[in-house]
């Protein structure tokens, strides 16, 4: 009996030793290389920020298992900041300086964007944006897998233009900088169509805003004048809900003015009573209703992972797939981690996206993306009516004044041989970035 | 032997199942035939062509599958390219849909329309004929004189005149066109007002005159409709405001309770309004009527706990009480959050909530305004008798008046407390219910209606419930006529000053307590 204890301890000591001296063993055979994930996990954000996350760990965790990246395993660093734009920053600093990761995966509303922006420039670190988002803006340090306003907004308008005939727009959004830029974009796009200044509505409602009825009315009033009306809406948030809902109870159908939504996706609708919802439009690179073995293999791969069958994808999180196999295809093609070395063998990378086609990263660090346009279902799903080819992204309007003449290229092959992600032009000069 | 019999038969029974559905196929008409090689081109146009085809044939055996596209149920063999109407979405692999869109939806309505004009029921009829409206032709003209003189319902006949004389418009004698605009001046249909502007500028003077005057009596009265939808705009957000605040009324201006955690007990009210339709997801119709009295407990047991456990240790200390319950509010947020989620939750209206009540064509009452708007007022009633008429309501006033002497009466003024805030608690459980129908039931839903409680309360006057029915409704009549003409988010930061401004010059809002009940 005594004995046996005894074995069991010794059986134990040495178990424990050996345990210790495998993982120093694995610490010995090359630290890893961390990758940061800038994600909120608490506040108001969290919603929609929570899924990007797993995503990422999803994604990381599939790469070791093929491996790792140059003989590495990879780790991830997950920080909150909490919904709060200043923190960003300050986490961001710290991903950067304290863990020295690679690079980072996150960022969700712009200014939270704006905010970590001048960290990663002054630190030269690389950060991988999935968000669809307003433009105007192409850092080195940045590379954008979401949408520019030419890849979303401006394809969704020329939809509804040719295939519903519209010839009256109200521009309807939250207020604050996404919406207001791409309605700035839209108004001029709308114009230079020969879109009359009367035939246009704009209209701008708080965050949350609930009491849509005389909205509402004098969208009905504005689309009840003979032509052919509708909404485009970069509504943002849970106001969707109550907006649609009174579409639907003053007895405005799709069919009379449907409304395209820049911000409505699966992970949206899964939430919500999707009855008042039916056959209005939104507009997005992605949508998990795609029948394509691609897309449909990550489904199933996200539905194991999560461990919940009903779990949704949507179009972020197809952005940080192609994001995360470009960086891993230019961290093994550059042979090094490196910022430099990577954002040279960034430009050009080509991976398959989750819809059949192509993406590739073009010189001013956005993606090439198909643009689809899809009518919301009952079940909370998308009925794609119509895809483009892949677009390239834009990252300065050509519909803005002041933007027009501005072209970005971190190859520097139409900015006069310099690098340059604000170059104008006309006057032959590269103003560098600025932030707004 | 029987049982083999039996067995045989099923067995034929089931091979003529079996093969039933492609016989169906075969029996399609002549037309369907011509129309299904384009319905699986799946290109929205050839749709299109399909459906002319059908519409153009006047074939009835046309009209369900028209009827089964427009509801996204019209499928296509993959193998044998024939059109199967799959009601369950039951499909399989072997299916194909047929996809459409919105404007080719809008098309087949119209097709379905003009086939359905000589539909026996007729709902259906005034529905096919309304779609008709601006799109007549002269050929449809024809047909639709003759529809008119077999026509036997009132509706539906005054739907097709209408229709008639806008094509009548179109007409190249001048006395037509005269005696149609006669006909259409005072009508309301945006159809007509949108037609009448085009023919202002009508190559003959009469004319164009004719239909300006037409026009201008329309807008006439357009206008007058138009301001009664903003007085009812402004009635139904004054009552949400008022919901909202009534609750208020009692513990903070009743009893002089800084309740920050006010609009936590409206959101219970609105959770539990989610519970009992997730209960009863087959009576969605009916869960309002069990969801009224259940949030009425919820929310008011948890106003009782709360003041047993927190605020009656706080009377007389305002500052403490505000800290105080501006943390349970916090911590009741963060329960929602832990306990059921942290998304918003999916509330469903019942049917009977949803739609419009349509008084003519520019002016249509929603239904789910329209009743929260009386709801509005039954609570108030409701309330009002409580604390007038009851013996409950007699010791409220008479603890909230004067303490002492009240106690000095015999009146046990701790039971009353607690009973009070309940009430004001249970109030405002059902206020969310009613607010469960409009907006989105989340953790926050509570914050976003504080604000405006207490400054309807204070408006209106301290302690007086009329006080915040009149501040109320005021103030949502008042907003909802900025609105047009400031924007939404002005109109509110203007409602707000003036608030602030009123407030500088009567402190004591609308309806100020006037002698010894005035206290302090």
């Amino acid at each position: 009996m005594f004995l046996n204890n005894v074995f069991k301890r010794t059986l134990l000591v040495v178990s424990m030793a050996a345990a210790l001296g495998a993982s120093s063993l694995a610490m010995a055979d090359g630290d890893t290389i961390k990758v940061g994930v800038l994600h909120s996990l608490s506040g108001t954000m969290a919603i929609s920020e929570t899924t990007l996350k797993d995503t990422m760990l999803m994604l990381i965790d599939e790469q070791n298992k093929k491996g790792g990246v140059l003989g590495k395993k990879l780790e991830a660093v997950v920080v909150d900041p909490a919904s709060n734009w200043p923190l960003f920053a300050e986490k961001a600093r710290d991903l950067i300086e304290k863990d020295k990761v690679a690079a980072t995966f996150g960022c969700w509303t712009s200014v939270s964007r704006k905010s970590v922006l001048p960290v990663f420039e002054e630190k030269n670190s690389l950060l991988f944006y999935p968000v669809q988002y307003e433009g105007e803006e192409s850092s080195k340090n940045v590379f954008y897998t979401g949408a520019a306003p030419n890849q979303q907004a401006i394809p969704a308008v020329d939809y509804l233009m040719k295939e519903g005939e519209v010839k009256r727009w109200v521009l309807a959004g939250t207020d604050y900088v996404y919406p207001r830029t791409t309605n700035k974009i839209l108004e001029a796009y709308l114009k230079s169509k020969g879109v009359d200044e009367k035939d246009i509505m704009i209209n701008y409602t708080p965050f949350g805003h609930s009491d849509w009825q005389s909205i509402v009315a004098d969208i009905k009033k504005f689309g009840g004048e003979g032509k052919k009306t509708a909404v485009v809406s970069t509504i943002n948030g849970d106001a969707n809900v109550p907006f649609y809902k009174e579409l639907g109870n003053q007895g405005i159908s799709a069919e009379d003015i449907p409304v395209v939504a820049f911000s409505v996706g699966e992970e949206e609708l899964s939430g919500i009573d999707t009855k008042p919802l039916v056959g209005h439009l939104a507009a997005w690179n992605y949508f998990m209703s795609v029948e394509n073995d691609g897309n449909k293999e990550f489904i199933k791969q996200w539905k194991a992972y999560t461990k919940n069958d009903k779990r949704v994808t949507n179009d972020p999180m197809e952005a940080h797939v192609i994001g995360f196999k470009m960086w891993v295809k230019a961290v093994e093609q550059a042979k090094s981690t490196d910022t430099d070395k990577v954002a040279e063998a960034m430009i050009g990378q080509e991976v398959p996206n989750l819809t059949g086609g192509t993406a590739k990263m073009l010189p001013n660090h956005h993606l090439t993306k198909p643009v689809l346009i899809g009518e919301i279902q009952a079940d909370g799903q998308f009925e794609v009516v119509s895809k483009t080819p892949e677009v390239p992204g834009d990252a300065w309007s050509d519909f803005l004044p002041d933007s027009k003449n501005i072209v970005a290229d971190w190859t520097g092959k139409e900015t006069d041989g310099k690098p340059c992600g604000n170059f104008n032009t006309e006057t032959k000069k590269c103003s560098g970035q600025k932030y707004e | 032997m029987l049982k083999t019999y039996d067995f045989t038969r099923l067995l034929l029974l089931s091979v003529l199942l079996w093969v039933c559905p492609p016989l169906q196929a075969e029996q399609q008409s002549a037309t369907l035939t011509q129309a299904v090689p384009l319905f699986q081109a799946a290109s929205f146009d050839k749709t299109r062509e399909a459906v002319d085809l059908l519409a153009v044939s006047g074939d009835a055996e046309a009209v369900p599958y028209l009827q089964a596209l427009l509801d996204g149920q019209l499928y296509q063999h993959k193998a044998q390219g024939t059109l199967v109407i799959a009601k369950d979405g039951n499909t399989g692999d072997e299916l194909r849909k047929i996809p459409t869109n919105n404007s080719l939806r809008k098309y087949v309505r119209a097709a379905v329309g003009q086939l359905s004009l000589s539909h026996p029921d007729a709902v259906v009829r005034l529905k096919s004929a309304n779609g008709l409206l601006e799109t007549v032709t002269p050929e449809m003209a024809a047909q639709l004189r003759g529809l008119l003189d077999k026509e036997t319902d009132s509706a539906v006949k005054e739907a097709l005149s209408l229709g008639l004389a806008m094509a009548d418009l179109n007409a190249a004698d001048k006395a037509v066109r005269l005696t149609a605009i006669e006909s259409l001046a005072g009508n309301l249909h945006p159809g007509v007002r949108n037609r009448l502007t085009t023919m202002t500028t009508d190559s003959d003077t009469e004319v164009a005159k004719a239909a300006q005057e037409a026009l201008r009596s329309i807008e006439d009265t357009a206008a007058l409709y138009g301001h009664v939808e903003t007085l009812f705009f402004g009635l139904s957000l004054g009552s949400v405001l008022v919901l909202a605040a009534i609750g208020l009324a009692i513990t903070f201006g009743v009893m002089g309770v800084i309740n920050m955690a006010h609009g936590e007990l409206i959101m219970l009210g609105a959770y539990t309004t989610y519970i009992v339709q997730q209960l009863m997801p087959h009576a969605i119709d009916y869960s309002l009527f069990v969801a009224v009295p259940a949030a009425f407990i919820v929310s008011g047991a948890m106003g009782i706990l709360i003041e047993r456990t927190v605020i009656r240790h706080l009377y007389g200390r305002p500052l403490e009480t505000l800290l105080a319950t501006f943390g349970i509010s916090l911590i009741l947020q963060q329960l929602v959050r832990t306990v059921i989620s942290p998304q918003n939750v999916p509330v469903s209206n019942p049917s009977w909530m949803s739609g419009s009540l349509e008084i003519n064509s520019v002016l249509s009452l929603t239904y789910n305004r329209l009743y929260i708007v009386l709801f509005c007022l039954l609570v108030f009633a409701l309330l009002y008798f409580v604390l007038r008429n009851t013996n409950l309501g007699l010791q409220v006033r008479a603890v909230s008046q004067n303490r002492a002497m009240a106690r000095a009466m015999g009146v046990r003024s701790a039971r009353v407390d607690a009973l009070t805030f309940g009430l004001g608690s249970g109030i405002a459980g059902v206020a969310g219910v009613a607010l469960s129908q409009l907006t989105n039931v989340g953790p926050n839903l509570g914050q976003s209606y504080i604000i405006d409680s207490f400054m309807v309360v204070v408006f209106g006057g301290v302690g007086n419930l009329w006080g915040t029915l009149v501040a109320g409704l005021s103030l949502g009549v008042v907003n909802k006529v900025l609105e047009p003409w400031a924007g939404a988010v002005l109109a509110k930061i203007l409602v707000l000053v003036f608030i602030i401004l009123f407030i500088q010059k009567r402190p004591r809002g609308l309806f100020p307590q006037k002698g010894r009940a005035a206290g302090d």
